[in-house]
């Protein structure tokens, strides 16, 4: 038996000619706040999607809470959580009818479901915008709210693809808060970023470039892995990566 | 059973109630749709445009150029001097028909010759020619019944036909064409609403995060079909009660059991947009296949144009469109009167295209991005 809350082994992705994600064998302990980094193109949302279920491995496997994804899609969708990169809740209903919806979509009825969607508010205080269209909202409280639908059924694992791209500093400061909250609660976070700030309050990285892996471990490791001598992170992110594209 | 449906019910109730161009298609087309083929389609002609050359100018030729006018057929616009003027006028398409009364017909008629009446009809549009063809055939025809009659000192003709229109004694094409109309309305919005469903998600991004969650294949296409069933059903009412108060169409019939059939045609319809939805990869392609399938469906079922004069392939082609299933019972209940014992092979076809259509949407669709 394994504790690991996600684990690949040879996890691939082609679409066509591109190979999206190429022989990705990763494993994630359950409680971390592991972070996914890359550039553009690197194969990050394609690694998640995968591990959701969205899209299937043209090779390899992969497994989350202990069940395997190809064989099992289905009952991985009760103990996930997933944040789309782009914004994928309803403009065209208001805040509360998204947490409705979604709510009743993952099972929650009558007191049970007002006592949750109560905690998720209060949580990531969006009492005020309840009323508001969804697309009415600025970046950051959209954020908010797709975090918010994404927690409503308790996920053992969640998934963020880049969760404050176009978020302010502090509303971005904040939902690390929420993460690190929701961390130290034992549930497992895989977040991907472009952010250096954010990468360095997780608890291990994962670098990719051109759908594998170039680095793995504490941001420090990594860090370390370009020599240190007061290197930061994101001179090791570009460094690595030049060295990977030659 | 299917725990999630209702919720998402609930959704894409308020999201139609919250979209302008469903509710304008919902609303908007069927009183539209309804006025302009009720009004425009009139494939009774009446009134044609008619000059008349009267050479005899007798009192015989005005009686005859007035049971012309009587027919109703034809409305004299003016009467011209010569042959060349009323060449002209059909021409220019000032007018649809000519009558030409020679200069010797009261003479040929004293005489008990053969008389000669000619009538013009500009048969460019068939189907105005037609019935002009038909009304001065009609003329000729009594006349020369009238004159034989007297002649042979008879109180009326030796053999009469009385042809009875039955269902619809007007022979009144609004009456023929309204109960169809409801059929075509349907078929139209259901199928092109549908076929968006999926793939308006697909474009805005929010299927990713919907099939993320346990919703259940089933669960997700009922939800999408359940909110439009009301509105199907709203539609066709109010082609009903437009149809019966401008156009005067009886509503004759069980309207329980038409309401009920309406409703297993109404889930097919959307079932098909539905299907139509996972095959394709844009909204824009989906409303190309939508129109792309309402073509045929207004041609092939017999909503304008008789199956039976078709060839036995586009009969065939028909057979596969639930709308001229669907028609067949609109139009026997609503003109006829009938009920289940004769429609009962409609309904039995039409909830098998239900059936399978459903099927055959779930079926298609994946829980995936591929
Ligand atoms: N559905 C698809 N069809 C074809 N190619 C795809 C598809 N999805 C992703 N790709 C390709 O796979 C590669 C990896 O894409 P992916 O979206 O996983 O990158 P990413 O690391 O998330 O990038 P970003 O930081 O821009 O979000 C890219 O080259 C992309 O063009
Ligand atoms: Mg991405």
């Amino acid at each position: 038996m394994t504790s690991a809350a996600v684990e690949t082994h040879g996890l691939t992705r082609r679409f066509g000619a591109v190979t999206a994600v190429r022989d990705l064998s990763l494993r994630i302990e359950t409680g971390e706040v592991f972070g996914l980094l890359g550039p553009n193109g690197s194969g990050k949302t394609t690694t998640i999607r995968m591990l959701c279920g969205l899209l299937e491995p043209s090779a390899g496997t992969a497994s989350v809470a202990g069940i395997d994804v190809a064989a099992a899609p289905e009952q991985i969708k009760l103990r996930i959580g997933y944040m789309s990169q782009r914004f994928g809740l309803y403009e065209d209903l208001t805040v509360a009818e998204n947490l409705a919806f979604y709510g009743g979509i993952y099972g929650l009825r009558g007191e049970a479901a007002e006592r949750r969607t109560a905690e998720i508010v209060a949580f990531l205080e969006i009492g005020p915008r309840l009323g508001q269209l969804a697309g009415q909202l600025s970046g950051g409280w959209k954020q908010r709210l797709a975090l918010g639908c994404a927690l409503l059924h308790r996920p053992v694992v969640l998934f963020l693809d880049e969760p404050t791209a176009g978020v302010d500093p502090a509303a971005r400061r904040n939902f690390w808060q929420a993460i690190h909250d929701l961390a130290r609660a034992g549930t497992t976070v895989l977040v991907t970023t472009h952010y250096m700030d954010e990468a360095e309050r997780c608890t291990r990285l994962a670098m990719m470039s051109g759908g594998h892996l170039i680095a793995l471990g504490t941001p420090a490791e990594v860090a370390a892995q370009v020599g240190g001598g007061g290197r930061t992170l994101e001179d090791a992110f570009i460094i690595l990566q030049e060295r990977d594209e030659r | 059973m299917m725990p999630r449906l209702w919720p998402m019910f609930v959704k894409e109730f308020i999201q139609m109630r919250r979209d302008r161009l469903t509710l304008m298609i919902v609303t908007g087309l069927p009183v539209l749709q309804l006025l302009l083929f009720g009004y425009a389609i009139q494939t009774d002609v009446r009134h044609l445009p008619t000059v008349v050359v009267d050479e005899s100018r007798t009192p015989e030729s005005r009686d005859l150029i007035a049971a012309f006018e009587n027919t109703g057929s034809f409305t004299i616009i003016a009467r011209l001097d010569g042959r060349e003027a009323l060449d002209r006028a059909l021409a220019r398409g000032t007018a649809a028909a000519g009558i030409i009364v020679p200069a010797d017909y009261p003479r040929q008629l004293l005489r008990g010759q053969p008389a000669t009446v000619q009538v013009v009809v500009d048969a460019a549009d068939p189907l105005s020619s037609q019935s002009g063809l038909a009304a001065a055939a009609g003329v000729a025809q009594a006349r020369n019944l009238a004159i034989l009659s007297a002649a042979a000192g008879r109180a009326g003709p030796p053999l009469e036909a009385r042809v009875r229109p039955r269902y619809n004694p007007g022979l009144r094409s609004a009456t023929f064409i309204v109960p169809g109309l409801v059929g075509v309305l349907l078929t139209m919005t259901m199928v092109l609403i549908t076929a968006m469903a999926i793939v308006r998600e697909r474009e805005r991004g929010t299927l990713e995060q919907l099939i993320v969650t346990p919703i259940t294949k089933t669960e997700l296409m009922l939800g999408k079909i359940t909110p439009y069933i009301g509105v199907g059903l709203v539609q066709m009412t109010t082609v009903l009660l437009v149809g019966r108060v401008v156009f005067d169409v009886p509503l004759t019939g069980n309207l329980l059991l038409l309401y009920a059939v309406a409703l297993i045609f109404v889930i097919a319809s959307l079932s098909l947009g539905l299907f139509i939805s996972t095959l394709v990869r844009t909204q824009q392609q989906s409303m190309q296949v939508s129109f792309f399938i309402v073509l045929p469906n207004i041609l092939l079922s017999g909503f304008m144009f008789p199956r039976a004069a078709m060839p036995l392939f586009f009969q065939w082609v028909g057979l596969l469109l639930p709308l001229t299933h669907f028609l067949k019972v609109l139009r026997g209940i609503l003109l006829k009167g009938v009920g289940v014992a004769a429609l009962w092979p409609e309904i039995v076809i039409l909830a098998a295209f239900a059936g399978g259509l459903i099927v055959l949407a779930v079926r298609r669709f994946r829980k995936t991005l591929d």
